[in-house]
């Protein structure tokens, strides 16, 4: 039966088959299998457990309930709509990688140990690399080696923390960990990792814009996910996490406004809506967690969703730099209207979905009394309209014209950017489905007249800050340019004092070389002047002066003798 | 050229935002907000708020500039 086999293998298999698949049956196989996945998914439901004897202990390499599930669901969607996106992609690593990427993602959430999990993180690491590697650009290969340091990085701080839980508690099972111990501690700042905890943040913004069109995309769906759903069940109700997700919603909004790079600019709002899950996580409230699920599952749409419209000018463009762009409304209108969904999902608009998941955390904030936290959560949101709601549309499709012309994304982009917008619009009018398949049941509703009120003022007021620093010239232009983040502290800080330290060595060690080499040469000298053709060594003496010595000798022995 | 290439209907548009801003700030006065802190039940609470927060998110950013900017191949050097 289609339930015996676990369901991450399918998406596994299928990737590791595509290579040898025949080219023009690979696009179908990347939609099929998730397919098949969800409809696995569907069919196990929660509750399943599939145990194995391995390495002395048990391990629960599958466990399914309505945590895991809410997150493997739109894990499946995701991949097949990645399926779609990507179906001109037949060549090459990226594909069989994006869908090893996705299944190991899968089987991490449904892990139930701990070994399980590090072993499924490890792989969607190395997967995931290779997607961005298969961008193909210098660029590229650099900032994937970057990369994979950090998130090899964040499996060693997981083996180590589970190795030490095990060492306590006697217990690999991957349930709710808490800070006691210092394997908690480790394992947070694992899983931190890959939530992209303020300053462990930077391998995001680093690497996903430099992935291909379809690779970033892939990219933007999983691997934060991953460490979402591994906080929410190790770390719920944690109070530290409500300032750092509010730190992470915050920041890097202004990094968002002045960047160039639209996908980079994505990757900072991808960022800022983490840290709104983040603290829904801290809440630990029946609101918060739904919140913060329900509100991951509506961002591997929405964003995804904004990631394929970019992918699309990239393609059709070349470039997604804001300062290259404008006007291309005219040649991809339906680019643009899809990207303005996106927009509107990720901007929280009534009837879109972040309505309806974003908000169930700020209730959530608001009724546990975090007021601060509310007003900076509010910021926030006004933050993420502004440079992802309407930036990313305004500078690519409006904007000044480039004057650049090119051909609308083609077909099967398009049908995939309808169906995400499609489920974006669908989660936003109709939530009682989405909250449906939440951790808890939830009684909440976001269509009272009063949020809908609220959350539109917020939002065309925003609307009309920017219209009005735009048109008093306010606004700060587009330019080309670099945004130093923590990846200074590597990528300059850490380059020049490897450079500096490596110099150090240089001369240190020809310093030691030179000295050996001084005194070598000396003891060469010495060696020289004592045993060489002319040295008192080398010489012959006469026999006399032997019978002398041996003469003195015995005298010196007959002396000690006496007077010992 | 496309509607958005005449200066006139930007404006429009622009005045049209105004427009629909003040409606819903006054429909604050129809609609019974039932307030999540002591503050956002003000009158216009949201708006004004949305505002200032973005013209001040702007301006943080501009001067975030001055110290991180720098040019566009300064990892390449």
């Amino acid at each position: 039966m289609i339930g015996e086999i676990p369901a991450r293998l399918v998406l596994v298999a299928a990737g590791v088959l595509a290579p040898f698949v025949p080219v023009a049956a690979r696009g179908a196989l990347g939609v099929a299998a998730p397919l098949l996945a969800l409809a696995q998914l569907v069919w196990i439901g929660p509750g399943y457990r599939l145990e194995v004897e391995a390495f002395g202990t048990a391990l629960t390499i599958v466990r399914t309930d309505a945590l895991s599930l809410a997150f493997g669901y739109v894990f499946a969607i995701a991949a097949c709509l990645n399926g779609i996106y990507s179906w001109h992609v037949r060549r090459g690593v990226e594909q069989p990688a994006a869908l090893i990427y996705a299944g190991a993602a899968m089987a991490a959430i449904f892990a139930g140990d701990l070994l399980s999990l590090f072993v499924f993180w490890e792989v969607s690491a190395v997967a995931s690399a290779l997607v961005i590697w298969a961008g193909g650009t210098q660029a590229a290969y650099r900032a994937g080696m970057r990369y994979l340091a950090v998130q090899l990085g964040s499996g060693m701080l997981l083996a180590a923390g589970a190795a030490l839980r095990y060492a306590d508690t006697g217990s690999l099972a991957f349930d709710a960990i808490g800070l006691a111990s210092p394997g908690g501690v480790m394992l947070l700042a694992a899983f931190g990792i890959k939530c992209a905890f303020p300053l462990l943040h930077n391998w995001l913004q680093d690497a996903y814009p430099e992935a291909s069109a379809s690779g970033t995309v892939v990219l933007s769906a999983f691997t934060t996910k991953i460490g979402i759903y591994a906080l929410a069940r190790g770390f719920a109700g944690e109070e530290l996490l409500v300032y750092v997700g509010v730190t992470m919603a915050v920041f890097p909004i202004f990094f968002a406004v002045i960047e160039n790079d639209l996908r980079r600019v994505l990757a900072y709002s991808l960022n800022n809506q983490l840290g709104f899950m983040v603290v829904g996580i801290g809440l630990g409230t029946e609101l918060g967690l739904n919140g913060a699920v329900a509100h991951a599952f509506a961002d591997i749409l929405f964003k995804g969703l904004l990631f394929m419209s970019m992918g699309a000018v990239l393609l059709r463009v070349g470039t997604v730099k804001a300062t290259e762009l404008g006007g291309l409304h005219k040649s991809m209108p339906w680019t643009t209207v899809l990207c303005i969904v996106g927009a509107a999902s990720i901007s929280a608009f009534p009837l879109f979905s972040g309505f309806a998941t974003k908000s169930m955390i700020m209730a959530s904030a608001a009724q546990e009394g975090y007021t601060v936290i509310w007003f900076l959560l509010l910021f926030a949101s006004a933050g993420v309209f502004h440079h992802a709601g309407i930036k990313i549309p305004f500078f690519a499709f409006f904007a000044h014209d480039s004057g650049k012309r090119c051909e609308e994304a083609p077909a099967h982009m398009l049908i995939a950017m309808t169906l995400a917008a499609a489920l974006c619009i669908g989660i936003g009018v109709f939530p009682a489905a989405l909250y449906s398949v939440l951790p808890m049941p939830t009684s909440y509703d976001p269509y009272t007249a009063a949020h809908v009120l609220a959350q539109l003022q917020l939002l065309i007021f925003s609307a009309l800050a920017f219209s009005w620093l735009m048109r008093n010239g306010i606004y700060p232009p587009e330019l080309r340019s670099v945004n130093l983040d923590s990846d200074w502290l590597y990528r300059g800080l850490g380059l020049r004092l490897a450079l500096i330290s490596n110099s150090a060595y240089q001369s240190i060690s020809a310093a030691i070389a030179d000295r050996v080499i001084t005194a070598g040469r000396m003891g060469a000298a010495a060696l020289e002047r004592l045993h060489g053709t002319r040295g008192f060594f080398a010489g012959t003496s006469a026999s006399g002066s032997m019978a002398i010595s041996i003469m003195l000798m015995l005298l010196a022995f007959l002396l000690s003798y006496y007077f010992a | 050229m496309s509607w958005f290439d005449h200066p006139r209907n930007v404006t429009r548009l622009y005045r049209g935002l105004w427009i629909v801003g003040g409606a819903l700030v006054l429909a604050d006065l129809v609609v019974h907000r039932h307030a999540e802190t002591a503050f956002d039940g003000w009158f216009g609470f949201y708006g004004v708020y949305g505002f200032v927060a973005c013209v001040a998110l702007v301006l943080a950013a501009k001067l975030l500039r001055r110290v991180v900017m720098r040019p566009e191949d300064y990892y390449d050097r």
